[in-house]
């Protein structure tokens, strides 16, 4: 069986990364296992000390699968906008793709896997440690990693597609700052969505970040149920399935125009 | 599509390329047959690279014809590609690898073997001239050794036909020479080449034959040779005065000396048989000009004669 063509994509991501994987591996990595320090163990002392627990969990275990998921976001966000500029303005390597028979739908296929094999990396390793510093209960854990990487991917799909629309980077910083950073903050990652008011706390449930919080902490805490999982998995797919097709087109109109 | 000659590896006919209402390429007709160099000679913004895309199979036609290798490319986008080797004027070398990695990662889009790509990247390295750089990042490199490698990295799927569009556009005139010299190496060797230029000089050393193009639309087609015999005269004199409007006050006189008279805003050119005859004559008038000089027609020549621009605007 011949590999698909989006293959010859991801291998060039590989190549690239193998050069430049320290750079990228802190942000990745890293940071999530900082934050996981300051408010699992910093933060966290404090809140068991007064409450007790959160919905029933230390709050290291709370946190945990918040941050795996929250930081399976960040790492998309990270590699899909600017990155994606990069490939379509400023090296132009999306180009040089698509003047070989690799199509631009090839390109943003591999782009997206792409970013899901390195999420799988950093979450894996992330899961690795949170459970060795006692952050996760249950076995189940094992399937926080397909979760975080599909959490990861609901990002990548769009957040790549609306990249390759763009001309410039302008809008950019303004979806880290108005999209990404409130949601890392307030979709069931640090505290339970029902601390926030209705009307946030709604809108929170639309954040496919909560959803994927949410299939983490039922994973690393071994509380799955098949009904809300599957809800949450449904929403996730549906996320990819819709940016997809919008991907598929922003590269062929950025790149074969 | 009942007149496509049959040696042809592109042929268009009444090709069109059109973004929102601007249009790019006016219904264009061209061939280019195995084994040619063919030219789109022509000033920037003329619809040389538009025309380029179309061909390389990453823009597609509004409206017209094309086959690219007796293929049509919103059909077989993708085969036609595989058979191509295109050297883009903007680089899309990538600066996020180094030099070997290029040609190697290159060639897995093309889903070449990797021992294969390996072995033809030594070669192709060593036919640039770039082969104590290969474990180099591309950034570091001068434009002339970038144009080459992605003159390599064209290669590296051994293309039925080799798309370039302004390969020597903003080389040094070395630089340059030493693009050509590759060029003319895989010429010899029977590859057809498709070229745009907006410089005369490339097109006449490296074109079999070329369109000019003008304004989204071809204005000529032939030789270089051709084109200068049909469309100018042998010789042409340059006169220059030293003020404007010394030039001004000795055009009437400059346009009894021959038939065709361009006027450009720091010289007048006389188109004659007889170069050297007009040249003495233009050296008597008062104001005398302050330099007479007399060359050989040139496709910039032809470019004025038919457009009244030079290419250069």
């Amino acid at each position: 069986m011949r590999a698909p063509a989006f293959a010859r994509v991801v291998e060039r991501e590989m190549r690239v990364f193998r050069r430049l994987w320290r750079g990228t591996a802190f942000s990745g990595l890293v940071t999530p296992l900082l934050y996981l320090g300051a408010m699992g163990f910093g933060l966290g002392g404090l809140v068991d000390e007064r409450t007790g627990d959160v919905d029933g969990l230390s709050y290291l275990v709370f946190v945990t699968p918040g941050l795996l998921a929250a930081s399976a976001m960040q790492t998309a966000a990270n590699n899909s906008l600017w990155p994606v500029m990069a490939g379509t303005k400023w090296i132009r390597s999306y180009h040089a793709m698509v003047a070989s028979p690799l199509s631009p739908g090839d390109v943003y296929g591999g782009f997206v896997v792409w970013n899901s094999m390195r999420t799988s990396l950093y979450s894996g390793s992330f899961l690795v440690v949170a459970a060795a510093l006692g952050g996760v209960t249950s076995f189940w854990a094992v399937v926080a990693l397909p979760f975080a990487v599909l959490t990861g991917a609901a990002f990548a799909a769009p957040l790549g597609a609306f990249a390759a629309s763009r001309d410039t980077d302008q809008s950019f910083p303004l979806i880290v700052r108005l999209g990404i950073m409130p949601l890392f903050l307030f979709s069931g990652t640090f505290f339970p969505l029902d601390l926030l008011p209705g009307w946030l706390a709604t809108l929170a449930v639309i954040s496919p970040l909560w959803h994927g919080a949410e299939l983490c902490r039922a994973a690393t805490t071994g509380s799955l149920a098949l009904g809300p999982a599957a809800v949450h998995v449904a929403v996730l797919a549906a996320v990819i399935a819709v940016a997809w097709r919008f991907g598929t087109r922003s590269f062929t109109r950025k790149l074969t125009p | 599509m009942t007149d496509l000659p049959h040696d042809a590896l592109v042929s268009g006919r009444g090709l069109t390329k059109t973004f929102g209402s601007r249009v790019a390429v006016d219904g264009i007709d061209f061939d280019v047959r195995r084994g040619e160099a063919f030219g789109f000679l022509g000033p920037n913004g003329a619809g040389k690279t538009s025309t380029m895309r179309m061909i390389g199979a990453v823009s597609p036609v509004s409206s017209g014809t094309l086959r690219v290798l007796g293929m049509d490319p919103a059909v077989d986008g993708s085969k036609i590609r595989s058979r191509l080797g295109v050297v883009p004027q903007e680089d899309n070398l990538d600066t996020e690898l180094t030099v070997w990695d290029n040609l190697l990662i290159y060639g897995r889009y093309f889903d070449l073997p990797r021992p294969l790509i390996r072995e033809r990247a030594e070669e192709l390295l060593e036919f640039v001239q770039l082969s104590d750089r290969r474990d180099d990042r591309v950034d570091p490199l001068s434009g002339g050794m970038k144009r080459r490698l992605a003159i390599a990295r064209a290669l590296v799927n051994q293309p039925d036909l080799i798309l370039l569009d302004e390969p020597t556009t903003g080389l040094d005139p070395q630089a340059r020479h030493l693009v050509w010299d590759r060029l003319y190496r895989l010429k010899r060797e029977g590859v057809t080449f498709v070229l745009t230029t907006h410089y005369m000089d490339e097109a006449e050393q490296l074109c079999d034959r070329l369109v000019i193009m003008d304004r989204a639309r071809i204005v000529a087609e032939g030789s270089p040779r051709d084109l200068i015999a049909r469309h100018s005269t042998r010789e042409v004199v340059e006169v220059r005065f030293a003020t404007h409007d010394q030039q001004v006050a000795a055009l009437d006189d400059l346009k009894g000396l021959t038939d065709r008279v361009e006027v450009l805003a720091d010289r007048v050119l006389l188109y004659a048989a007889d170069g050297d005859g007009v040249a003495s004559r233009a050296g008597d008038l008062d104001p005398a000009p302050s330099s007479v000089l007399v060359r050989r027609s040139t496709l910039e020549d032809v470019f004025l004669i038919l457009t009244g621009r030079t290419l250069e605007d």
